[in-house]
């Protein structure tokens, strides 16, 4: 029997309400980029999200991702419906905190994942093609990557990928699975031709503001206990964030003036990047991978714009190529005089594990692109993923919700 | 007769351009947000990466009505309060009206554009001034 420690349990306790938090400021970060008329849409896109996969986790998506592996691939269902998760501990994921206690930490991590998805398909989604899409989505791509990468006998644990935080198993998955769904729904009418402005940037510095309070949460939380691991993710978390936001203004200073979209873009970017690495790397190796992480996203966004792809708001730019540099630079940087219950990386004598770090992020980055590229193919064949042009033209708030975001 | 003049300024000349007015004793107007743009086209704003154009600038609308023979008096005024110089500073218009109406006293006509202290009130003023020094002078 595991003795429950009351400073692991209130630590992770509140780490669940910081990362509960990040979903509705990721509805900011976005409703502040998209027009006015459809705020209230894209803000809803990630608020429906928590209800929606919430439910979703404590019926299924807990058990699928966390319950006894089936070959590796898959939980069982014997924690179907919290069945049996109470508050003894579970030793397989954290010995001294209430088994229910992980699950809950847990499903704010499955809920923000789908939502940082809309960001893709903002302004022209059909409201009903995408609550059955977030659904498909948490389940058939979340849920088995989630169980590969962090459940116990999952293949890509059993291989040693390091994922502190959710590089691969957020980032990597919710980045291209954004791309594919691009690829798939029709561009927004008029992209291109004039520019679609962010409406309120205010909104987008404060909800990158509570990103970057809420990823204390997030990273530090992880470590799944009060101690020094938390720690050392914590500032490795603020280091890298600072450097990426450091780096993407003066990026964006060189190309013009230093955007404030830009900065805090960058501090998300840092924030995504060190994701997977913030509980295995030294704070000097986190400013590194903050600082390298902005001019690959910056340029992937270029270069999605040069390419004339409609990924509104740039989720695989930031998240996916974010995070798969986070995957491949915690290969680079891991030591185990950090934690040793990581491994050494790269430049710790130890290039296996970049190696390892590589296959998981192809395999991960070829699942979730395709899955998704799939649901979503079905869904547009069969429901339709987008509005008809006039629902868009008079904006998602009043033709999808029947509402005004400002009256 | 009562004119119209509806002046379309920079945003940030606005408090110098009503500062103005009220000196020259234009007490009644009002102004409204719109955008547009004349010959300059648009300017460049920064995005998250690199620049993108917008052709719409935010620009302020002055609606003021009153008698045509302070019309020239006032566009002066604006002119002057409201120019930087470069493109983008702004035009006027000048329209007739046919009839005001004060909707409190119903009023109709110049009679319903009088304010105490304003620029016709002062215009007597200095008239009566001007007449009561002259015999003096003579």
């Amino acid at each position: 029997m595991n003795e429950i420690s009351a400073g692991d349990t209130a630590w992770v306790l509140v780490a669940t309400a910081l990362v509960m938090m990040m979903t509705p400021a990721l509805a900011f970060f976005y409703g502040g980029m998209v027009r006015r008329k459809n705020v209230l849409s894209t803000l809803n896109l990630s608020f429906i999200i928590i209800a929606l996969v919430s439910l979703q986790w404590v019926l299924l998506g807990y058990t699928l991702a966390f319950g006894p592996s089936l070959g590796g691939l898959i939980g069982s269902l014997r924690f179907g419906g919290f069945a049996g998760v109470g508050s003894e501990p579970n030793a397989d994921y954290a010995a001294t905190i209430p088994h229910l206690a992980f699950a809950a930490y847990q499903m704010m991590f499955a809920v923000i994942t789908p939502a940082l998805i809309t960001g893709s398909f903002v302004e022209r989604v059909r409201f009903k093609a995408f609550l059955l899409f977030a659904l498909l989505w948490a389940t058939l791509v979340y849920d088995p990557v989630a169980h590969w990468v962090w459940g116990v006998g999952g293949v890509l644990r059993q291989l040693g990928v390091l994922d502190f935080a959710g590089g691969a198993v957020v980032h990597i998955t919710a980045g291209f699975s954004a791309l594919a769904f691009a690829l798939v729904i029709r561009s927004r009418r008029g992209y291109g031709a004039a520019p679609m402005e962010p409406h309120n940037i205010p909104y987008s510095v404060l909800g990158a503001g509570l990103l970057w309070m809420g990823w204390f949460g997030f990273n530090g939380g992880s470590a799944l206990g009060a101690n020094g691991l938390a720690v050392t993710a914590l500032v490795n978390t603020n280091t890298a964030a600072a450097a990426a936001g450091v780096a993407w203004m003066l990026l964006s200073w060189r190309d013009n003036k230093p955007s404030v979209l830009g900065i805090v873009t960058g501090a998300v970017v840092g924030l995504v990047a060190i994701t997977p690495a913030a509980g295995f790397v030294t704070p000097l190796a986190a400013l590194v991978i903050g600082a390298v992480a902005a001019p690959i996203s910056y340029y992937a966004i270029k270069f999605r714009q040069r390419r004339g792809l409609d990924e509104s708001l740039d989720v695989w730019a930031c998240h996916g190529m974010g995070g798969a540099w986070g995957a491949l630079a915690t290969g680079l940087f891991a030591a185990r005089s950090v934690n040793p219950a990581g491994a050494d990386g790269l430049f710790y004598g130890h290039p296996v594990q970049f190696l390892i770090q590589l296959v998981a992020t192809v395999i991960v980055i070829a699942f979730a692109f395709t899955l998704t590229y799939g649901i979503a193919t079905a869904l547009n064949r069969t429901i339709g993923l987008s509005v008809s042009d006039t629902e868009e033209q008079v904006g998602l708030d009043i033709s999808e919700h029947g509402e005004r975001a400002y009256a | 007769m009562t004119k119209k003049i509806e002046a379309i300024i920079r945003e940030e000349k606005l408090n110098d351009v009503k500062d103005a007015l009220h000196r020259i004793g234009i007490v009644g107007m009002n102004v409204s947000e719109c955008r547009g743009h004349g010959r300059q086209g648009g300017v460049t704003l920064a995005g998250r990466t690199g620049s993108y154009q917008v052709d719409l600038l935010p620009r302020v609308q002055v609606n003021i009505v009153l008698s045509d023979h302070n019309v020239e008096k006032t566009i002066e005024t604006i002119c002057r309060a409201a120019q930087t110089g470069n493109i983008g500073d702004g035009l006027i218009f000048v329209y007739p009206v046919e009839d005001v109406i004060r909707i409190r006293t119903g009023q109709r006509g110049r009679d319903a554009l009088i304010y105490p202290n304003d620029i016709d009130e002062r215009r007597v003023r200095e008239q009566a001034a001007a007449a009561g020094s002259s015999p003096a002078g003579k």
